[in-house]
């Protein structure tokens, strides 16, 4: 039974990795799971410098869901590769690592500091980030912006790209086509999706940040869509991402479009949900004859299913302020 | 480099349905660890009301208790309730043989939800978690624990393990938020209750007591504290004014449990400045020294 894929130049045994920000920088899963048996491990974002992150609460649980707004605390570039990268490196399988940066030069500079780095899998860029001095617009919402992200950590770099896109648009299928041509590697679909909720006893926010990302369960059918619209438009391989709990939940992006999954909120409450994705989906293939789960890639039976529209193709940024 | 090969002690049949992956060799600080946390499936074995809204719950769980510091917790997984997805923290009030208890107060939905769990029935948890109480030497200071509702559950395994007796100082707004009086008097302990509306001990806050008895003696004594963040914060106000060392158990809100989402995260002060750590790696417990209960500007 083949679970390998390839995201353009980067192989993975099998299709499932974790998302970032839900599972550390991998050590500190070691104890509950062999991290090897994992397709890749990513981690948590990092740019350039330590980040101490927003105030607490940071995270607060919803309906199916969690809302956080962490504010990317990390350890900045030189502290991962002193505290974590010794860890990583001896790991059988590669590590993708999750970067962004607050200006287009940052995140180059971000990339091109991995590039010297030996051993390192694929870099993911985090589009969706807070305080953006270019123009004020996100990365992830404003096309053209995207663009000069992805060509600038393009020319920084030789390591596979990843471009993780936000859901926060009318439609994803410009921001897929744009990191596409400009040298991304693959697409990882999605971020967490802006939202809000409130104390209605002190009527404050539960979020110290006020507004955060929605992640978990009740984003999964949202994914899906996504991917199946990204998965059309795109040649590219995609990760997809968003509520995975079980290897249902990912057989179910498979058959969207995507190549690879990840699994992020579970890995909270569920650590070994990934393992357990993978068993699944060799249960999954083995019940429906399957040898190859290349064959799952994209096949939902659409009815009446045809390209996307001629007017998703326009650029069209959307205002979001999403926090991790 | 360390390797980890803790958590592999007293392995046995009863680790079967404790999972933790083979031994890795891990090139990073133990302190970024949380220490032999293992998940496991645990049977309830009891589970009773104490007080009109105290559950003591009582769990076979062999990965866990016997790898049980004091203050530390476990991270229960309440499966009744899939709409809240997050786990739980609860300390561990007891770990005895391969049982561990919890003694819990329903606030919400998954403490409600759990309160209605069986006998026979499974939980997940992960634990043990979490840095707890240095445990106080035979001739070091006199401990002093200082407790705030469910506060006596995260101090009891400290009590019970200490070389030293001292006195505990309990308090609650009302007498049937006064735990485990008895269990402490038991172990050899002189407790002291307070109540806020003066139905059981001394009226007002825990804390007036326990500043009165400091007045009248200080000297080479040690508080360790758990409750409510104001009565922590109050805590270590005394503890600084009569120049003593002092254990914190921050009670943070908790997401994984396990030091990768960061959500626990409390401010601490450090060399050059402050820095956030996790209360359910670095803590629960602190030194009320390094504790910043307000974000510098
Ligand atoms: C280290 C630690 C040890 C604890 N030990 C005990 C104990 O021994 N006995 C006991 O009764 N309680 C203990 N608590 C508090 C206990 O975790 C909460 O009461 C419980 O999570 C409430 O869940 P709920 O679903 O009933 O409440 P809800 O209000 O419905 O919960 C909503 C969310 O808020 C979180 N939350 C709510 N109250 C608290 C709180 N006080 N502290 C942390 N998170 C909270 C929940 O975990 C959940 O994520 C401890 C907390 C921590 C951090
Ligand atoms: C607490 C938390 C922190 C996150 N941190 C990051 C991050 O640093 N970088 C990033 O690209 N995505 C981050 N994410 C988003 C996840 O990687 C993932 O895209 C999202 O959670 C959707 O998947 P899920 O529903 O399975 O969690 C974070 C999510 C959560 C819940
Ligand atoms: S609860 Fe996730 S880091 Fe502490």
């Amino acid at each position: 039974m083949n679970l390998s894929v390839q995201l353009g130049p980067l192989r993975l045994q099998n299709p499932v990795t974790v998302a970032s920000g839900t599972f550390g920088y991998g050590v500190e899963y070691a104890r509950l799971l062999d991290l090897n048996q994992l397709g890749a491990v990513t981690v948590k974002g990092i740019c350039l410098r330590p980040v101490r992150g927003n105030p607490t609460p940071r995270t607060a649980e919803v309906t199916s869901g969690l809302l956080n707004a962490i504010g990317l605390q990390g350890p900045g570039v030189d502290g991962f590769i002193r505290q974590y990268w010794p860890f990583l490196r001896q790991l059988r399988v590669p590590t993708i690592i999750n970067i962004w940066g607050t200006t287009i030069e940052e995140y180059a500079e971000v990339a091109r500091r991995f590039d010297q780095l030996e051993g390192v899998g694929a870099l993911e860029l985090n589009v969706s980030c807070p305080n953006i001095k270019e123009g004020g617009a996100q990365f992830g919402t404003d096309c053209r912006l995207l663009a000069r992200v992805v060509a600038a950590c393009r020319k920084a770099t030789r390591l596979p790209l990843i471009t993780k896109l936000s859901p926060n648009v009318v439609s994803i299928v410009p921001y897929a086509r744009a990191a596409e041509q400009e040298g991304s590697d693959a697409l990882s679909i999605m971020n967490s999706y802006p939202a809000m909720a409130i104390d209605i006893e002190t009527r404050r926010p539960r979020l110290a940040n006020g507004v955060g990302g929605l992640t978990g369960p009740c984003i999964k059918p949202i994914a899906i869509k996504l991917v199946y619209d990204a998965a059309r438009a795109v040649r590219i391989p995609i990760i997809g991402m968003g509520g995975i709990q079980s290897a249902e939940d990912a057989i179910e992006f498979l058959l969207a479009g995507a190549t690879a999954v990840a699994v992020g909120t579970a890995n909270f409450y569920a650590p070994r949900t990934a393992l357990e994705v993978i068993e699944g989906l060799q249960r999954y293939m083995q019940r429906h004859g399957l040898t190859d789960v290349r064959d799952l890639i994209g096949r939902v039976d659409m009815p009446g299913a045809a390209g996307p529209a001629a007017s998703e193709n326009t650029c069209t940024p959307a205002e979001s302020r999403m926090q991790q | 480099m360390l390797r980890l090969l803790l958590f592999c002690r007293g392995q046995s049949a009863r680790q079967a349905t404790a999972r933790a992956a083979p031994p890795l060799t891990l090139g990073v600080s133990p302190r970024m660890l949380p220490s032999t946390m293992v998940e496991e499936s645990t049977e309830i074995l009891a589970h009773e009301r104490v007080t009109e809204s105290y559950y003591l719950l009582t769990l076979r769980a062999p990965g866990i208790a016997p790898r049980v510091q004091p203050g530390q917790f476990a991270h229960l997984r309440i499966w009744s309730r899939p709409d809240a997805l997050l786990r739980r923290p609860f300390s561990i009030y007891q770990a005895r043989g391969d049982t561990i208890s919890i003694l819990y107060k329903v606030v919400g939905k998954g403490t409600a939800a759990l309160a209605r769990m069986q006998p026979g029935e499974r939980l997940d948890a992960l634990g043990p978690l979490g840095h707890g109480f240095a445990l106080p030497s035979p001739d070091g200071p006199e401990p002093i624990l200082v407790a705030g509702g469910y506060g006596m559950a995260a101090l009891y395994l400290l009590a019970e393990r200490s070389p030293r007796r001292g006195i505990v100082f309990v308090g609650g707004r009302r007498r049937t938020d006064i735990l485990c009086e008895a269990e402490f008097r038991a172990l050899g302990w002189e407790v002291r209750p307070a109540t806020e509306d003066g139905s059981y001990g001394v009226r007002g806050l825990v804390t007036e007591p326990l500043q009165v008895e400091l007045q009248r003696h200080a000297a080479h004594r040690k508080l360790y504290a758990c409750g409510p963040t104001p009565m922590l914060r109050a805590v270590a106000r005394l503890a600084e004014a009569f120049g003593l060392p002092a254990e914190l158990s921050l009670d943070e809100h908790m997401c994984c449990g396990m030091g990768v989402c960061l959500t626990c995260v409390v401010p601490v002060r450090t060399d050059g400045g402050w820095e956030y750590q996790r209360a359910c790696t670095e803590g629960p417990v602190f030194d009320a020294r390094q504790v910043l209960w307000e974000i510098p500007a």
